[in-house]
């Protein structure tokens, strides 16, 4: 059953599949957060944050990856302060990988949130409030119900650009296997070894399903969620 | 010592203390200040005047700069005691113009929302009585999607109704139905306001609704109160313009039923006053009090009482006061008994040397009383 792809290659996939779900788990109420804040807290520099956030999406992906690198690796401001108080190291491991995986799959998925955010009326959360509920349970029994559909699709957007994430995460980790090859850089490898080719195009067409099928999925659940929302269906 | 002998307790009506000012633009600030007691007091005035601003304060959708809302003596707001309950702490059922049903709940979750979610108590009424108030049993498991206007109207004052409210507030729950479905609806407020007895904001620019279920009238104008008291009260008075408009002016009364003629089909009514009237036959038991509107447009005036007319209802009456004229009509307020107005042209009143003081007889279209314009008074509301 297991014999279709080398160890080496399962190696990879696994890899990238952990690091994926790692950044998106991380990811997500941090996003949603952002979402918030952007779309209903007017505040100074609100436009400067918004671009902050998009920079993974138009900034080389290498640049993305060197910034990393700068910042958080041992002898970074924030690395050294990570390892220092926490012990933890993000440079050349698997959590630098999922570092730069949340950040380029961000932008993907507070659009995502913030699309459906906007749709949803904020008046009816005040009406909730007239009928005793207070803050808190008023964003998990009315808000977050409506934004499911943005959350499932920003979350699935976001993991698929985790699995397949190249440039910001060979930079910033290096490609060593086991701990930072994932699958795009393991492809990558195989390219460079003149026997590689077949180990290159099996991983290939692995990555195009796992993108196919995310997007299709993404579009979905998103889809029945927002007919749900609407009150279309029970 | 048995029940028996216990006084009756004495019912407290639940007062609304009403003191806000609001700074809401460069140009309009909201100033106003009244007292009403329980019962259905209407917020009634021209759209922009500021009433919904005054019904978001009162749920604390909207914060006064400066000021003090009580209901039943509990303060909701009080600037000068630092007091300003949130929203889910005030116990004020709000009904929107716009419903604002959840949508991803059934009709169900959202009638017991307030329960499941805000924590309020069963209170006085239990979801299959506020199903049977509103006839909405049947829709319990669909989506708000997915039912008419007048049901999604129903379903959000349901709602309001199961959060064990202290105070309900309803800010032109109409305006956005069509005429049937209004008056679809309208019984079924009706009745709410009559066996819940709890105290209703209603805010409306519909006269027709404010008669049949106000028993309060403040009237808001360009930010500030207008007047308030009691309806028949307000409308007595000339010097409203706001009441003038449209057409739609016309003093409204306290009558009772007297009798019913079977063989013409008609139903006497005493007015306040003594004055009597003949109207279309009414589905009410002898001795019920209603207040009926006599729109002035409906009544004419004439010196001499008229003899071989075809109207059945001529009240003696004096001429009190003479509104200002304007275009080809001009408001007179007489005094027949009960205050009523009456609508001539500038020529008539010219002709007729109307002026204050004046005795004239009021002479009242039979079939200007329908439905639209009687309105309940007693805890028992008129058959539909």
């Amino acid at each position: 059953m297991t014999d279709w792809l080398t160890p080496v290659e399962w190696e990879a996939l696994g890899l990238s599949a952990k690091v994926a779900i790692w950044s998106v788990g991380l990811s997500l109420p941090l996003a949603v957060a952002t979402a918030y804040l952007l779309t209903r807290v007017d505040f100074p520099g609100r436009s400067v944050v918004n671009g902050l956030i998009h920079l993974p999406l138009v900034l080389p992906p290498v640049v993305t990856g060197y910034l990393l690198l700068i910042l958080f690796g041992t002898k970074g401001p924030i690395g050294g302060w990570l390892e220092d108080t926490f012990g933890i190291v993000l440079a050349f491991r698997w959590t630098g990988a999922v570092l730069a995986a949340a950040l380029m799959g961000f932008p993907l998925m507070v659009r995502a949130i913030r699309l459906s955010l906007e749709g949803i009326d904020p008046r009816m959360e005040s009406a909730a409030r007239t009928l005793g509920a207070g803050r808190a349970v008023v964003f998990l029994t009315i808000s977050l119900p409506q934004l499911m559909p943005g959350i499932i699709a920003g979350a699935i957007l976001s993991f698929a650009k985790g699995v397949g994430e190249f440039g910001a995460t060979i930079t910033f980790v290096s490609n060593i296997p086991g701990e930072t090859r994932t699958l795009s850089i393991a492809i990558y490898s195989f390219l460079q070894t003149p026997t590689g080719d077949a180990a290159a195009i099996r991983l290939t067409v692995i990555a195009v399903v796992l993108s196919m099928a995310a997007l299709i999925a993404s579009e979905l659940l998103a889809r029945r969620a927002s007919r749900r929302v609407k009150g279309m269906e029970p | 010592m048995s029940d028996a002998v216990r006084p009756t307790p004495v019912e407290i009506p639940m007062p609304l203390e009403i003191d806000v000012e609001k700074r809401l633009g460069p140009r309009f600030a909201l100033s106003v200040r009244f007292e009403a007691p329980g019962g259905v007091t209407a917020l009634f005035g021209r759209s922009g005047a500021g009433k919904s601003s005054l019904v978001e304060m009162i749920a604390g959708l909207m914060r006064p700069d400066r000021g003090r809302i009580a209901v039943g003596g509990r303060p909701l707001f009080d600037s000068r005691a630092g007091i300003d309950l949130p929203p889910e702490k005030r116990r004020v059922g709000y009904v929107f113009q716009d419903a604002r049903l959840f949508p991803h709940m059934t009709v169900r979750r959202n009638l017991l929302y307030g329960q499941w979610a805000g924590g309020r108590r069963q209170g006085a009424m239990t979801l299959e009585a506020v199903c049977r108030l509103l006839d909405i049993e049947t829709l319990l498991d669909r989506r708000p999607g997915a039912l008419s206007g007048g049901e999604t109207q129903r379903v959000a004052i349901g709602r309001a109704l199961l959060s064990d409210p202290a105070l309900l507030l309803m800010d032109e729950p109409l305006a956005s139905l069509d005429a049937p479905r209004k008056a679809e609806i309208l019984p079924f407020l009706e009745r709410l306001v009559h066996e819940t007895g709890l105290p209703v904001v209603y805010v409306s620019h519909a006269m027709e609704e404010v008669i049949r279920l106000a028993d309060t009238m403040a009237l808001i104008d360009d930010g500030a109160l207008a007047a308030v008291g009691p309806v028949e009260a307000l409308t007595g008075r000339i010097d409203l313009p706001l009441l003038t408009g449209q057409g739609e002016a016309g003093a409204v009364v306290g009558a009772r039923v007297v009798a019913h003629d079977a063989d013409y089909a008609l139903t006497t009514l005493e007015i306040e006053g003594g004055g009597r009237l003949q109207v279309a036959l009414l589905s009410l038991a002898p001795g019920t009090d209603l207040r009926v509107r006599l729109r002035a447009r409906d009544i004419t005036l004439s010196l001499a009482p008229p003899e071989a007319a075809s109207t059945l209802n001529v009240l003696p009456a004096t001429v009190r006061e003479m509104a200002r004229a304007d275009g080809a009509f001009v408001h007179v307020l007489v005094d027949a008994g009960a205050p009523l107005w009456a609508r001539v042209t500038r020529l008539s009143a010219d002709r007729l040397a109307l002026s204050p003081g004046k005795r004239v007889h009021a002479i009242v279209k039979a079939g200007a009383i329908d439905r639209a314009s009687l309105g309940g008074r007693t805890s028992r509301v008129p058959g539909k």
